[in-house]
């Protein structure tokens, strides 16, 4: 058991790889694009080709700041809306521009009749709208924050995902 | 109606390149040979000789050039070329023996003379790095090991590009040794000067172009490099490389904005480029020179596969790693047509523009494919091999088979004819 170690190597043209060794000699590797993207790999060095990733996995720079926070040492913080012990749990949904919902008003979702999950946000580019009210107009590119039990969030986010 | 006609025409080319761009995106392969193609279709001895957007297209393919180069100077910052060529120069010097060489010794065994001699090497000699850079994503091998190796190679023959352009263009206009040497000791002065001027003050120059206003920094960089590519080109020492200097001189901020405003940009030019050198290219020329570009692509195709293999190795990557970085590297493109291109205009060897189209067609459509199975192909044999070494030696089965290095044929048929192994001791 060595410690764990992070090792940067240049990728001309394309960015930079940084190599993180794990305490028991495992290796993943993060590709950092020039454009914010960013590529997951993961490497078995025991296979008789350890050069090659064995998970290859692209991430826009939103994908990688989720992982980010799932990633986070701090994750278990009360902040971070925990909630699961008491059954409920909260997620980010995203509308796209090709919704059914882009420009269409909050109450005609149904939302809380139909699954019990309230919207207890939206995001909106920089700024957040905490308890918007039915007449709340969606838009395309919002982030709603939906609570509620794991089968009415699921059910919540199958209704926003509409196109 | 001058001007309508030649609204018409330039409009029709330019829809013509978006179709056959999307058609080409659906299968995943790089536009260029189509782009190439409908150039040939277009012009001289094709179906549909153009007149009004003739001199249009000439400039705009000009300006195509200078992008791509600028755009490539923009990739690198001069910390990322001064390192590599400090640590990889063997790679390099082995990737010029082995591939600038055939294509060399291709001109002069056809009788097309030394200047010609100059020129096919460069076409057969750099790599596109814009079709590896999209293959290796495609197929997932961003975070491979050898992938390093593979872009320290492309970052090389950039640097090359450098010195390269300089002679080529002194040679093509077909000045004396002295006046030659003269626009050479410019060239890599000017090419020091920026290396050094952009590794420890970067930021001053940065700062300067920097702004935060996208039209002010499209308009400032442009006319930048554009100038500085004129004045290159007054001195001799061809537009390409003042345009690429200055994409190295830009760093940081500057590098990051002017490089998202300038794609489209480069796309749109770059495409018109393609067609110009498709449009000077006689289709019926092409059938007489097909057999001598096939031959080249298949040998130089090897020869990329054992330079790949060569400078893995030297990195310390395992077999299978070496075949991949062979493999990926054997696509030419964009910059071979950019080399041939400055012969075309200059006018030598008339049989040199079909033979770097047909050379291009065949390597640009054929290395995406290398870059894939190389690899998978190369263990084929050498499993195939190891087993006929078995039977032949006929031990009894409780003897381990010999060991068997890594293999020494390249993975063509066509590979007994020269071998491009990188000096192992054969199977026995």
């Amino acid at each position: 058991m060595t410690a764990s170690r992070l090792s940067r190597t240049p990728l001309p043209g394309i960015g930079y790889r940084y190599d993180l060794t794990t305490r028991d000699q495992k290796t993943v590797s993060v590709v950092a694009h020039r454009d914010g993207g960013r590529t997951l790999s993961a490497y078995r060095p025991e296979a008789d080709d350890p050069d090659a990733c064995a998970l290859s996995l692209k991430l826009t720079a939103g994908e990688a700041d989720a992982l980010i926070d799932a990633l986070m040492p701090s994750h278990h913080s009360p902040n971070l809306l925990h909630t699961t012990d008491l059954g409920l749990v909260a997620e980010r949904i995203e509308i796209a521009a090709t919704s059914y919902w882009n420009g269409r008003l909050m109450g005609e979702t149904q939302l809380r009749t139909e699954t019990g999950a309230s919207i207890v946000a939206v995001l909106r580019r920089a700024e957040a709208i905490p308890s918007p009210t039915p007449d709340f107009r969606l838009a395309g590119g919002d982030t709603v924050i939906v609570i509620g039990t794991r089968e009415g969030v699921e059910a919540a986010a199958s209704i926003l995902g509409r196109e | 109606m001058h001007s309508a006609v030649f609204l018409i025409e330039f409009g029709a080319i330019i829809l013509a390149l978006g179709l056959l761009g999307r058609f080409a995106g659906r299968f995943r392969f790089s536009p260029i040979p189509l782009y190439l193609l409908a150039g040939l279709a277009f012009g001289e001895g094709g179906l549909l000789p153009l007149g009004a957007s003739e001199e249009f297209v000439a400039i705009g393919a000009e300006i195509g050039v200078i992008l791509l180069l600028l755009m490539l100077g923009l990739e690198y910052t001069a910390s990322d070329l001064v390192s590599n060529l400090k640590t990889q120069y063997p790679a390099g010097i082995v990737d010029f023996t082995l591939n600038a060489l055939p294509g060399a010794a291709a001109a002069l065994l056809m009788g097309w003379g030394p200047v010609a001699a100059v020129v096919l090497a460069g076409v057969t000699w750099i790599s596109s790095s814009g079709v590896i850079a999209k293959v290796l994503g495609d197929l997932g091998r961003v975070g491979n090991r050898e992938t390093p190796v593979i872009l320290s190679i492309l970052v090389l023959e950039d640097l090359a590009m450098a010195v390269y352009l300089p002679i080529i263009t002194a040679l093509l206009a077909g000045v004396g040794w002295a006046a030659g040497g003269l626009t050479l000791a410019i060239a890599l002065g000017a090419a020091g000067l920026v290396l050094f001027v952009a590794v420890r003050h970067g930021r001053l120059i940065s700062r300067f172009v920097s702004s935060d206003d996208p039209e002010k920094l499209l308009l400032v960089v442009l006319g930048l490099t554009i100038l500085v590519a004129g004045l290159a080109q007054q001195l001799q020492v061809s537009a390409a490389v003042g345009a690429f200097l200055v994409g190295i001189a830009l760093s940081g901020e500057a590098a990051e904005g002017a490089h998202a405003l300038l794609l489209p940009l480069r796309d749109l030019f770059a495409a018109v480029f393609f067609v110009f050198f498709g449009l000077h290219t006689d289709p019926a020329s092409i059938p007489p020179v097909l057999l001598p570009a096939l031959a080249l692509a298949v040998v130089t195709a090897c020869t990329k596969i054992a330079t790949g293999y060569w400078a893995a190795r030297r990195a310390k990557i395992s077999v299978k790693g070496r075949w991949r970085a062979g493999g990926a590297l054997v696509a030419r493109g964009e910059f071979s047509i950019v080399i041939a291109g400055l012969a075309v205009t200059a006018g030598i060897e008339p049989r040199l523009g079909p033979l770097a189209t047909a050379y291009v067609l065949i390597l640009v459509i054929v290395g995406p494919l290398t870059a894939r199975f190389t690899q998978p192909v190369a263990e084929r044999v050498s499993l195939w091999r190891r087993a006929r070494a078995v039977s032949a030696a006929a031990l009894p089965a409780t003897v381990p088979a010999p060991a068997v290095g890594p293999e020494t044929t390249g993975p063509h048929e066509e590979a007994d004819a020269h071998d491009p192994s990188p000096g192992r001791a054969p199977a026995p």
